[in-house]
């Protein structure tokens, strides 16, 4: 059993610059933000670590983070412009009983994040779901495609903050 | 018999054959508006509910409101249907088990045709259900049908092994195939059943008695496989197939497999009952000779012979309600490994002792 | 728009000319719901499965953004609809932890009640579907009668029978029926015989066993790589239950079991397992039931229902153990009266991409059985 802190170290020892920091003192939880290329390699030390053993990623979402330019758009409604997305990874130890959560944020006009889903086959859906919903590109991800909307849908990622509905979705009326 | 009878009583062949055909008809109808309603009766109480209370006394109209229902549906049939053998197959299926009820002797009048050959023609004229099937489920160009389909035909066929080799070993004591033979052979008291070792006496009959018990067992295990009744419904298994090989049918066609279904369902009791439990004998004697009205004995036959079958068709209700269904590998291994060898082992015995 | 098709990770229908390609689905009878798996097969033997989800996909967590905090409740109801009480009771525990306030013992107490309830009657549809799936209807008949009453006793609480809004943040929409605790405990009585009519007319059943047993082995390690979680994962043997493991609310208060697969007919992690689990925990649900209203304290229940629900700039992962496993709220806070991002760690959506590699080189049939026994909820999984 870690406390954050000490996992933190540990990690930061190990990975140098790719460990962004550890910010404690929020409500409820404290979180590690990791560089978005660089996560596969934390996580895999992460699970494969015998004094650590994150054998279960328990979830992961994908976040609009909407902290970009707001862009007025002629309809009334606004456009967000750079900024960025995040993935959150919530981390635990069966075995050992700790837990951690990772953060990691891309930018929102090209979201590339390194896919966790060999590691951990939870994380499979979950990044299929944060690709669906926000566009967030998993590089390496076995099969990523969408999985909650429609596979042709094509009027963007309905969890982004700046999402408008189409009109039309296969000549069928949207809003009905 | 029944055809002589029609002929005295109108003086014309084609009437009479007419007749005696429909009679069976009559019969199949009237007992599936009952039986439906006996499985809804049967399957609701099991379950804690009450099933149909509205139509009539205890709900005995449901299924003749059930049969007005679907006679007014539509007869959908999919474009990619092959026409004539979808509209051939439910009849077929039908002509099948109806075709078996000709050679039943239902008591020692009421017996469409009194055939030397009863039983087998029976067995013969079963295989046109098969057909019926398979055509079903290919000409439905549904691929759920077509796996119902060939479940339904590999399963029919590999149960009809056990089932004949059971229904050799009783012709080999009665030295019969004629079902109507048969039946006058287990007459008098219930020890004269086969199931109690037939008409013989002494040791060979005592001999007898365990075996015929075993192969009642297989061929009402078998027999309950042939109509695909639970645990051996996987052709129609709803909850893997949808419903099988009937899934693309609707209104009347569908209702024709129904009624085959329940059809074959008291074909199949009749048999059993009629080579092992004395088929339309009385297990106590008759009213009739007691009192000395002769045509009573008909009537009488003719009543033990439906109870005994509809107390078969109960318990195929009764499993049906209680157990679950086997899987298709585990269907066959039961009938390969050990049905028939239970059987043709039980065969070989019986046939040493009626040698001996 | 902004969208741009990525070329290389399009959907591509896997069709291969020696297989047949089943589709199962969205509309089967036994898919629990509108899950569409495309099968492929060789003959009867599955080389593959993809479960295709998405179809009762209704938005929740769109929907929460522009909810305040209290409205969410009812959203969450509509999840998991055999487990409303406990989806409450999750959100309702990750709420009150980002606002960092406690709740009258009475309130915990009535709702691990409530949440109990909500999984016996939720393992009851379970158990009595999976008989169905198997061909056996009668003890789903079964079920659902014993569910019936369970249900009653919560419409005499709330008044709603499925979607109960009746776990409020920091309190409970309203104080229990004066006869509760009497028709509770007549139903605890009442329910313990049940189970053992159950086993007696499925459990322990030949054609059930040969039907499940060995069936769908999930090894723990592949159990536990896949994130499963709840009856699954401890029907592979692992004694990992959040109620002790992970403690919320006043489950530290109770004396119960974990039960788990102990490979008793067939393998160890194998369908009858779970299915076996699920009847034993319904046994130790019964148990906290009657601790809890033995212990149930007086007091108000809507006292500590704060007027205004603001919760401070952070972020909070909180998780119950539901029915069908871990159901985690993960709830980030703007500092506004609505929430930033509300992401449901779904069990079943979890449990459910496991399918492919339970299914692989079993037959149809066996499909039925192995859904059956991951015992999804479609509500849950599309959200």
């Amino acid at each position: 059993m870690k406390t954050a802190e000490e996992i933190f170290k540990i990690l930061k020892d190990k990975f140098g610059d790719a460990v962004i920091e550890l910010k404690t003192g929020v409500p409820v939880e404290s979180y590690m933000t990791v560089d978005p290329l660089k996560i596969d390699e934390v996580c895999l030390f992460l699970r494969d670590e015998p004094e650590l053993k994150f054998d279960n990623c328990m979830n992961l979402s994908g976040v609009d983070d909407a902290n970009g330019k707001k862009e007025a758009q002629p309809d009334g409604t606004s456009n967000i412009v750079g900024g960025t997305l995040s993935v959150v990874y919530h981390l635990e130890s069966v075995y050992l009983k700790h837990k951690l959560t990772l953060k990691v944020s891309t930018p929102r006009d090209n979201p590339q994040v390194k896919s966790v889903a060999e590691i951990w086959r939870s994380a499979d859906w979950n990044e299929r779901e944060a690709y669906d919903l926000f566009g967030i590109n998993f590089i390496n991800h076995p099969d990523l495609r969408r999985i909650l909307m429609p596979y042709d849908w094509e009027a963007g990622y309905p969890l982004r903050k700046d999402y408008k509905n189409p009109e039309f979705y296969q000549g069928m009326k949207v809003p009905y | 018999m029944m055809y002589d009878f029609f002929l005295d009583l109108f003086g014309n062949e084609i009437l009479a054959a007419i007749v005696t055909g429909v009679t069976p008809l009559l019969f199949i109808l009237l007992f599936v508006l009952f039986a439906v309603w006996l499985e809804r009766k049967v399957s609701a109480h099991m379950q804690d509910r009450l099933g149909p209370m509205r139509t009539g006394w205890h709900g005995w109209l449901q299924t003749i409101a059930d049969l007005l229902k679907l006679i007014q549906k539509e007869d959908i049939s999919a474009s990619a249907n092959d026409k004539p053998l979808f509209n051939l197959a439910p009849i077929l299926v039908f002509a099948g088990s109806y075709a078996a009820f000709a050679a039943i002797p239902f008591s020692s009048y009421f017996i469409g045709s009194n055939l030397d050959l009863g039983i087998f023609f029976i067995i013969g004229i079963s295989g046109l259900v098969v057909a019926g099937i398979l055509m079903a489920g290919w000409a439905s160009n549904n691929k759920y049908s077509l796996l119902g389909a060939m479940r339904a035909a590999a399963q029919i066929i590999s149960y009809e092994i056990p089932t004949i080799l059971v229904v050799l070993t009783v012709v080999m004591i009665t030295r019969t195939l004629n079902l109507h033979t048969l039946s006058e052979m287990q007459t008098g008291y219930i020890w004269n059943w086969m199931i109690f070792g037939g008409p013989g006496t002494g040791l060979e009959k005592f001999l007898l008695i365990p075996l015929m018990f075993i192969g009642f067992l297989v061929i009402y295990t078998s027999t309950l496989a042939e109509v695909n009744r639970t645990p051996f419904d996987i052709p129609e298994a709803e909850s893997e197939l949808v419903s099988g090989y009937h899934t693309e049918y609707s209104g009347m066609k569908f209702a024709m497999f129904f009624l085959a279904e329940y059809a074959n369902m008291y074909a199949v009791s009749a048999i059993v009952s009629a080579l092992f439990l004395g088929g339309y004998q009385s297990p106590i004697g008759y009213l009739g000779n007691l009192i000395g009205v002769s045509w009573l004995v008909p009537i009488e036959q003719f009543f033990w012979f439906t109870a005994k079958g509809a107390f078969f068709v109960f318990v195929q209700m009764w499993l049906r309600w209680t157990l679950p269904r086997l899987r298709v590998d585990q269907l066959m291994a039961l009938c390969w490994k050990y049905l028939i060898p239970i059987a043709f082992v039980n065969l070989i015995i019986v046939g040493l002792i009626t040698v001996l | 728009m902004s969208f741009e098709t990525n070329k290389s990770i399009e959907y591509k229908p896997v069709v291969k000319t020696e297989h047949m390609v089943l589709n199962m689905g969205p509309q089967h009878p036994s898919t629990h719901g509108v899950l569409r798996l495309e099968l492929e097969l060789e003959g009867e033997i599955i080389t593959r499965v993809i479960p295709h989800i998405g179809y009762l996909h209704r938005c929740f967590e769109k929907h929460a953004e522009a909810m305040t905090y209290p409205q969410v409740v009812p959203y969450t109801d509509r999840m998991d609809y055999l487990a409303s009480m406990g989806n409450e009771f999750g959100y309702a525990v990750a709420v009150e932890r980002l606002l960092g306030i406690q709740v009258p013992e009475r309130v915990e107490y009535i709702r691990v009640i409530m949440a109990e309830l909500q999984r016996i009657a939720s393992h009851l549809v379970a158990l009595g579907t999976y008989g169905a799936d198997i061909g056996a209807m009668t003890p789903f008949l079964f079920c659902f009668r014993d569910r019936e009453m369970i249900l009653s006793l919560f419409e005499m609480t709330c008044g709603a029978r499925l979607l109960y809004n009746y776990i409020w943040v920091g309190g409970l929409s309203h104080d229990l029926h004066p006869d509760f605790v009497r028709k509770t405990r007549d139903f605890c009585t009442y329910f313990k015989p049940k189970i053992k009519e159950l086993n007696d007319l499925l459990t322990y059943n030949k054609i059930f066993i040969e039907r499940t047993a060995n069936v769908g082995v999930l090894p723990l390690d592949t159990a536990i790589n896949f994130g499963i979680s709840g009856p699954m994962l401890r029907g592979s043997g692992l004694k990992w239950d959040l109620r002790k493991d992970d403690p919320y609310s006043v489950y530290h208060k109770f004396d119960f079991n974990i039960p788990v697969g102990e490979g008793k007919v067939g393998t160890v992690g194998d369908c009858w397992d779970r299915y076996w689990v699920r009847v034993l925990e319904m046994e130790e649900s019964l148990k906290i039931i009657e601790q809890a209203l033995d212990q149930l304290p007086e007091g108000d229940v809507t006292s500590a229902i704060p007027k205004r629900i603001k919760p401070p700039i952070g972020q909070v992962y909180a998780r119950v153990e539901n029915p069908r496993g871990e159901l985690g709220y993960f709830i980030m806070s703007d500092g506004n009266v609505n929430p930033f991002r509300v992401k449901v760690r779904a069990p079943s959506f979890v449990n459910l991409g496991v399918m492919d590699v339970l299914c692989r080189g079993h037959m149809v049939a066996d499909i039925i059985a192995i859904l059956g026994s991951v015992d999804i909820v479609l509500g849950e999984v599309d959200r």
